[in-house]
């Protein structure tokens, strides 16, 4: 599939009873992460464990969806489900309650951007279960 | 217990093809098995000690029975490109403690003209928050290339100068993919692949692989062969497994001293580095963390000569994996030869650095998101 405004392509993410919640919420509109309820570490990727403490007791909360542009590239070479892109920008956004998470910056002129950047999260339905959460830049 | 010594790498052996169509990826390994083995002066019989990445079949185990291994010892380390230099590691210890005397180390890749398709993601539990964004190893490296411009004025031509630098060396190299000699302008006029990495500031893909024979001292003094002693080894994984991971910096940082110190040696006593360069900026970030130059100044570092054989540290003189060969995107084994090489003086004369005692072999495994470091401090016997 193919989101109809970025042409990028939205495929469909590998889902497990563990990562469901995550993908179920974008799918909702919401950006949830798992935080830790022993150590209150936000866990990224989204797991069902707190490599911080250790601890296996880990709970899910709605996060802003806004924060700041680590770094970015336009990649022109893609592979797979993005081979025939022309380009399009991956990028590290650090969002604010603290997680560092790999994403597409949409809806902007790549010459445009800049590290530091505020971006806010916006999202990609990708088949039945799941949304792509994907950033723009912020008004 | 420490590793200094209690080893030494008998043989050593890079796959001259850049380009196996007909090859079946176990026949490469084959290949490389026997080519290390008679620069040893040995033969399969002789091996006790098996190591490989384990990608092919089951595991290690599909290759000992190909190759008629009989082993007491079997290491399956994979780390990705990096995985060769921790099996020199594995192999000096399991030596050292007695578990083997002649170990294996074997590699085998088979990617030319292999459409590269969505990573495998049911059984790995990063994937899925990666690959759906379109994630390639090229685009991680760039955005480790423009953050580390960002924070340190790092510049486009700067990551040339690595290109430019591995170019001056593969032009004496017969078996190099890539031999012709460029300039920093052909490299940022190449085309783009993820801003600011352009096509030669990436590695060459390459079909082939290699092999390491690593033995006892007392094997060793059997041999008749120039001897190089594995000094120190050591490991560090970064990941974001704790929090966010920068990106300007490599596990350089944590395994270098401690493979140095095992070696009892200082970095300004090497006198020639393998390191890895999957990506120009790759080299540059690693520079900086093994200690060559100071974090951040990379860029003036490698734009100054430094690579060069009457630079400050010489460095890939067969060319690396920009120019020379970076079988199955997996660099970290000719790494070691070419290291090897050096200590040995059988590099190509022209690239070969006078007297050269002491090296290290640097491999960078994964991508930046996540890691595996290993550094190698391999010396002359006499070092
Ligand atoms: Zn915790």
């Amino acid at each position: 599939m193919v989101d109809i405004k970025t042409r990028l392509p939205t495929p469909e993410p590998f889902i497990s009873p563990e990562t469901r919640p995550f993908w179920t919420a974008a799918k909702q509109g919401r950006l949830d992460l798992p935080f830790c309820k022993s150590c209150n570490h936000p866990i990224w990727y989204p797991k069902a464990f707190c490599g911080a403490c250790g601890s296996l007791d880990v709970e899910w909360r709605q996060v802003s969806g806004e924060g700041k542009i680590y770094s970015y590239t336009q990649v022109h070479r893609g592979e797979g489900p993005y081979r025939d892109v022309e380009n399009y920008v991956l990028a590290l956004v650090d969002i604010d309650e603290g997680a560092r998470v790999l994403t597409n910056i949409v809806d902007a002129d790549p010459a445009s951007l800049t590290i530091g950047q505020r971006v806010r999260v916006v999202f990609h339905e990708a088949g039945d279960a799941a949304a792509l959460p994907r950033f723009v830049p912020a008004k | 217990m420490s590793i200094r010594g209690k080893a030494h790498i008998a043989g050593v052996y890079e796959h001259p093809a850049r380009d196996l169509p007909d090859h079946s990826v176990q026949q490469i390994h084959a290949e490389c098995a026997i080519g290390a083995l008679a620069d040893a002066g040995l033969s399969v019989r002789d091996v006790d000690g098996f190591f490989s990445t384990g990608q092919l079949g089951f595991g290690g185990v599909s290759l000992t029975e190909y190759l008629g291994l009989n082993p007491s010892y079997i290491d399956g380390t994979f780390t990705g490109g990096s995985s060769y230099l921790a099996h020199v590691g594995h192999a000096a210890a399991a030596i050292a403690a007695g578990k083997c005397r002649v170990a294996l180390i074997t590699q085998g890749a088979k990617v030319r003209g292999v459409i590269r398709g969505a990573k495998h993601t049911a059984d790995t539990p990063e994937f899925p928050f990666e690959t759906v964004y379109g994630e390639t190893n090229a685009g991680i490296y760039a955005l480790a290339a423009r953050r580390h411009m960002h924070e340190f004025g790092t510049t486009a031509e700067q990551l040339a100068a690595v290109k430019v630098a591995a170019s001056e060396y593969a032009q004496f190299n017969p078996h190099a993919l890539l031999r012709k000699r460029v300039t920093v302008e052909d490299v940022v006029n190449s085309p783009m692949i993820a801003d600011p990495l352009h096509r030669l500031d990436c590695c060459v893909v390459t079909d082939g692989g290699g092999a390491i024979v690593v033995v006892s001292p007392e094997i060793a003094r059997s041999l008749n062969r120039p001897l190089v002693s594995v000094l120190g080894h050591a490991e560090a994984i970064k990941h974001s497994g704790l929090g966010p991971n920068d990106l300007t910096s490599t596990g350089a940082t944590a395994s270098a001293p401690r493979a140095l110190a095992e070696a009892g040696v200082a970095l300004s006593d090497i006198d020639y580095a393998s390191i890895y360069d999957s990506f120009t900026i790759t080299v540059i970030m690693t520079l900086e963390d093994l200690g060559f130059c100071k974090k951040g100044q990379g860029g003036a570092f490698v734009a100054s000569g430094a690579l060069g054989l009457d630079g400050v540290i010489p460095v890939n003189t067969d060319g690396g994996g920009l120019c020379n060969n970076h079988p199955g995107y997996q660099g970290g084994l000719v790494k070691i030869v070419e290291a090897v090489r050096q200590l040995r003086g059988e590099a190509t004369p022209q690239t070969q650095v006078r007297d050269c005692k002491l090296a290290i072999a640097h491999g960078t495994g994964g991508g930046m998101l996540r890691q595996a470091s290993v550094s190698l401090v391999l010396g002359r016997s006499d070092a």
